[in-house]
């Protein structure tokens, strides 16, 4: 098209760089300091997108964030593509390729388009209503539902990009670089407070910096050049750190804060490379002041969403900030006096401006005299009853209002246009308020919720909090900020301001049409195609609460979360229902206050620094020798060590018989380490676990079992005695975190009488666990002066002893029934003694085992792994570990709960063995158990909770819990599964040696 | 995100605490004394209240003591913060 819609230059808008982009594939040219909304306003494009639900035609509404309709898909079938990109944000850069979102195949026919042919039919809770029956055909709906549902398409491929995060600490946080926040970052910085000002645009200003109205004065100067100069001061001011296209998401409690700052999104693709994209602010501010302004309102109406229908104030700005018009014929229509500013606006540019339509009955403000004056025609008490025109507006009609305003009379005027301008007056953007907890309040007269109690140390000023003036805005300003930053004065106490005074509106939330509304479309909720009657639809069924009108309707919902137009629905709500607004209340603002990608909210968080990660004084060895790994908690411990091409499977039975018949070799450093200290541990120790400590004797081992206060296993490991006041804990890998933060409650806030200190040393030792037949002649060549003998080192004791120059301590304790020892250095020694004992162990074929094969030997022996035979809910007695609960203390953690009527039920689900009947299935873990196959409904027993095949007794083995599993011994049960059911006999669950002869062996 | 002023430390981040449920619920001398219902109160019964609640707090990633703090849950307001051992206030 080879229209010129640009009007003349402006001085934001750079005309000698040109700028190419597609837009559907077809590439167009702006200029550099256009957004993507105005170089196709440029370009005369209007129809960006299809509405969510009728796939009607839409356009650009606005020139900010609160963009309803102009929504797009940025560089498709790209790694960087992003869907829901506002275009009237998106600053348009070489190479940027946007598409339309939500229509198929194209934006200009788009086959969704029935939905608005058959939208009768499509009423407010549709969907909820049709596909509920009949249930088994959801599958069918889903199909076609998924198909033609959804805003954009989400990338497939890893993002590219870099993010970050950033902690910001300020005295003073300003949001919004309009006049008022610019005004009073100034005034704080100067005032020695250090300053942060942000603003998600890219220019300083708001609206003022292109406001030329000569309606307008500071200091006997236009507002805009007034502020321009402000603007400059501020680049002076220290103290004062100003961050432009940064979006606060989210106030929290105590002055959290969280921004996003957008780096490279402006720059073409050559200029994003290795940079970071997009930065999360967390701020914590002492002070907050908030000066997020207003945003302007539609007006609701018949058919008042067609590509041309823009608020009032977007037609200004596009015209005064970008130098493009939106349309040739335009025709405002208003309920105030801010559509005069964008009448006069046109119309000082030469551009026709046909009639205005004004609901009010008249208005003698200066600016309705001057476009009186200019000769423009003004419809007063009319209002629009429809529109025409199906991809751009074509024209409207109009007719009188009736006194009440409740429904129209007389002829219907016709007016040709191509560009509508609405305005219904101005909502204070009160969402950072109200997610930071404040109370709002309504004010009746000017139909606006302002902020009313304030959480926390903040303030609101300028038109967010009501102020819509630029004579109150600075009159308001210059006293609450004295107040709320204890200063003596500001810059602007006494400067002289000129603006309008006269504020006359008249406020119909929803127009009348000649039509009856069930056959017109006035819609609330762009995006979402929620309309009046939606909402009207909703209270008929009875709906009440706000929140539930809105999740029936959906209005509010979308990606702009109704900015627009969530006021007309709590207004068509409030008369319909015949409450008052203030009583009412708004649904709730939560954040973000315009969406974030995932990237921002990750950060560096990603890939290998996703979770931080702990590797042992061993781990380079393994890697060397190609062990495989996995996570326990946040540790990467060696799972298997395949040689050549061994499975999983082949590596564990290969391991798990080389550790019963010869040695085997594991890194057992994980396990967690207390260190217990004092002249109470032995009390303390006795408090905590169930069975007795105060007899053990010094350089002795016992296992322990750690329950909590409910009587159910939380913990379990051996402790060591190392002197009189001395004991080494050991904990499982993922509980040593967990323990000691209970250990430490117990000791701080019920025990405070004891003489006990606690010290995690689970980093400061390594350890290396030989098992296995040959482990004591390893141990001797590595040691030859340490007595092994029976008498000296027997099972369940302790030495301490040197390796060379190094110390170390040795327990003679098992977890897989074999003679084994765990000798323990410090960390940084780990590797060495790792070595040592590989090479001491050659002959010996000594076998590096991994965390599988650990768990298939001790399984072998009925051993528990705590959090693996155990979920919470298992007590001692329940783990058929009666043996280990002392019936002569007093008390422990946990032992009262032992005797609760629940906990003694003989139906508690009890650990068992099972053996397969076909020796050669292995049961897979988490299998339900039976005892019926034909029943109905199915009395599930229990669940298998470990399986192995083993290779040391040639058969399957696994455990179980099972309801009354303890008088079941030898009883016949099933698994049932997809395929077969496989039967199973309650068994011992010590499947090997089951008198621990080879513990001395 | 709190800003919490730990009786050890001094003004923290939230992030650097861990919650620990109602404070002041002592545990019996004497468990072996108590009830089934008795036992049951003391181990799962539990206030959850709007406004000013007592709870436990400990400053897990700084000195890792334990200490208590009122805290008025409809706008979490800290009213104040005290050791452990020390009396709830009146008020």
């Amino acid at each position: 098209m080879s229209t010129n819609l640009r009007v003349k230059s402006s001085e934001f808008i750079d005309e000698t760089i040109r700028i190419s982009f597609k837009f559907n594939g077809k590439t167009y040219h702006g200029f550099k300091g256009d957004t993507l909304a105005s170089a196709l306003l440029a370009n005369n494009i209007h129809l960006v997108g299809r509405s969510f639900k009728y796939h009607r035609p839409r356009g650009i509404m606005t020139a900010g964030s609160e963009e309803p309709n102009a929504i797009v898909q940025l560089n498709d079938k790209t790694n960087r593509t992003e869907p829901n990109a506002r275009a009237t944000e998106i600053e348009i850069y070489e190479g940027l390729e946007a598409s339309s979102q939500n229509c198929w195949p194209n934006v200009d026919f788009d086959v969704g388009g029935i939905n608005n042919a058959i939208s009768a039919f499509l009423p407010a809770g549709f969907y909820y209503k049709t596909f509920m029956w009949p249930a088994s055909f959801w599958e069918k709906y889903e199909y076609f539902i998924r198909q033609s549902a959804g805003l954009g398409k989400s990338p497939t491929d890893n993002d590219p990009d870099i993010y970050d995060h950033r902690h910001i600490h300020c005295d003073v946080l300003v949001v919004g670089a309009g006049i008022s926040g610019i005004l009073a970052a100034k005034n704080a910085a100067k005032n020695n407070l250090k300053t942060l000002l942000v603003d998600e645009k890219n220019e300083l200003g708001g609206a003022t910096i292109y406001q030329n109205s000569k309606f307008n004065k500071i200091d006997n100067q236009s507002s805009s050049n007034w502020v321009k100069k402000e603007i400059q001061e501020l680049k002076n001011i220290k103290n004062l750190e100003i961050k432009t296209r940064t979006s606060v998401a989210a106030f929290h409690g105590y002055n959290y804060l969280l921004a996003r700052e957008n780096l490279t999104d402006h720059l073409e693709k050559k200029n994003k490379q290795g940079k970071i994209r997009q930065r999360l602010l967390k701020i914590r501010a002492k002070k907050v002041i908030l000066a997020t302004g207003a945003l302007e309102r539609p007006l609701i109406f018949n058919n008042n969403d067609r590509p041309g229908i823009m608020l009032s104030s977007a037609v200004k700005k596009y015209a005064d900030f970008y130098g493009v018009i939106s349309g040739k014929k335009n025709v405002f229509f208003t309920n105030n006096d801010s559509a005069y500013e964008s009448v006069l606006c046109l119309h000082n540019k030469g551009i026709k401006v046909e009639a205005i339509i004004d609901i009010r009955e008249n208005s003698d403000s200066k600016i309705v005299k001057a476009v009186k004056d200019a000769g423009i025609t003004i419809h007063w008490s009319h209002t629009i009853v429809d529109t025409k025109g199906y991809k751009r507006l074509s024209s409207i009609s109009a007719m009188k209002l009736s006194n009440d305003g409740l429904s129209v009379i007389g002829k219907s005027i016709n007016i040709s246009c191509d560009c509508l301008g609405v305005t219904g007056g101005w909502t204070p953007a009160v969402h950072l308020f109200t997610q930071s907890g404040g109370k709002l309040v309504f004010d009746e007269n000017n139909k606006v919720f302002l902020p009313n109690k304030y959480p926390s140390e903040q303030l609101s000023v300028g038109s967010c909090n009501g102020d819509f003036k630029i004579k109150e805005i600075i009159n308001n300003l210059s006293i609450n900020l004295k107040q709320f930053l204890k200063i003596e004065k500001t810059d602007f106490d006494n400067i002289t301001v000129e603006s309008e005074e006269e504020n006359s509106k008249r406020n119909i939330w929803l127009l009348p049409s000649d039509k009856p509304i069930g056959k017109t479309k006035p819609f609330v909720d762009y995006q979402n195609d929620a309309t009046a009657k939606d909402i009207k639809l909703a209270l008929r069924e009875g709906f009440r609460s706000i929140e539930h009108v809105k999740r029936y309707t959906t209005t509010g919902m979308g990606t702009d979360q109704g900015k627009l137009g969530n006021m007309h629905a709590l207004g068509i709500i409030a008369d319909t229902a015949g409450v008052k607004m203030g009583e009412l209340g708004t649904t709730t603002f939560r954040p973000p206050y315009t969406p974030l990608t995932f990237g921002t909210i990750v950060g560096r968080n990603v890939g290998e620094y996703f979770d931080i990660f702990r590797r042992t004084p061993m781990n380079d060895w393994q890697i060397e020798n190609k062990a495989k790994f996995e996570n326990v908690g946040q540790w990467k411990r060696a799972w298997y060590y395949p040689i050549n091409d061994e499975n999983m499977h082949k590596a564990v039975q290969r391991e798990s018989i080389a550790a019963r018949e010869s040695a085997g070799i594991l890194d057992a450093s994980t396990l967690g380490k207390i260190d217990i200290q004092g002249s109470d541990a032995s009390e303390f120790l006795n408090r905590v676990y169930t069975n007795a400590w105060s007899k053990l004797g010094i350089g002795k081992c016992r296992y322990g079992l750690m329950l909590n206060e409910d009587g159910m296993v939380y913990d379990d490991g051996v402790t060591t005695r190392l002197g009189e006041n001395h004991y080494i804990m050991t904990t499982t890998t993922g509980g040593a975190a967990n323990v000691l933060g209970k250990l430490e409650d117990y000791l701080q806030t019920e025990w405070p009488e004891l003489d006990v200190y606690l010290t995690s040393v689970t980093d400061h030792y390594a350890t290396a666990s030989i098992c296995g037949p040959n482990s004591k002649k390893i141990l001797n060549k590595i040691i030859p002066d340490l007595d092994l003998s029976e008498e000296n080192f027997p099972h369940m004791s302790f030495k301490n002893a040197q390796i060379g120059n190094i110390k170390c301590r040795i327990m003679r304790i098992s977890f897989t029934g074999e003679h084994s020892y765990e000798i323990n250095v410090q960390a940084n020694y780990g590797k060495a003694i790792w070595e040592k004992c590989m090479e001491a162990g050659k002959e010996f074929n000594i076998t590096p085992y991994g965390t599988e094969t650990m768990h298939l030997l001790r399984a072998e022996k009925g051993f528990i792994i705590v959090g693996q035979d155990t979920d919470g809910t298992m007590t001692p007695i329940d783990l058929q570990m009666d043996w280990i609960v002392s019936k002569k203390k007093y008390d422990f953690i946990g032992k009262r709960s032992l005797y609760r009527s629940d906990t003694m039920k003989e139906e508690r689900k009890q650990l068992v063995g099972l053996l397969t009947d076909d020796p050669n299935i292995v049961l897979e873990e988490g299998a339900q158990i039976v005892s019926e196959l034909n029943q109905s409904p199915v009395n599930m027993l229990g669940h298998v909770t470990s399986s192995y095949y083993s290779p040391n007794l040639k058969k399957s083995i696994a455990l179980a819990v099972v309801r009354s599993g303890k008088n079941m011994m030898g009883k016949k049960l099933f698994i049932p599964m997809m395929d077969k059911n496989i039967n199973v006999t309650v068994a011992n669950p010590i499947f090997f040696d089951t008198e621990n002869k080879r513990l001395n062996a | 995100m709190f800003i919490i002023n730990c009786p050890y430390c001094g003004e923290r981040d939230q992030q650097e605490f861990k919650a620990g449920g109602e404070a002041h619920i002592e545990r019996p001398k004497q468990p072996s004394e108590l009830s089934d219902d008795e036992w049951a109160e003391y181990l799962f019964m539990r206030k959850n209240i709007k406004g000013v609640q007592f709870e436990r707090w400990n400053h897990a990633h700084g000195c890792r003591k334990w200490f208590n703090m009122a805290r008025d849950t409809s706008n979490d307001e800290i009213k104040l913060i005290y050791k452990m051992g020390e009396k709830p206030p009146s008020e």
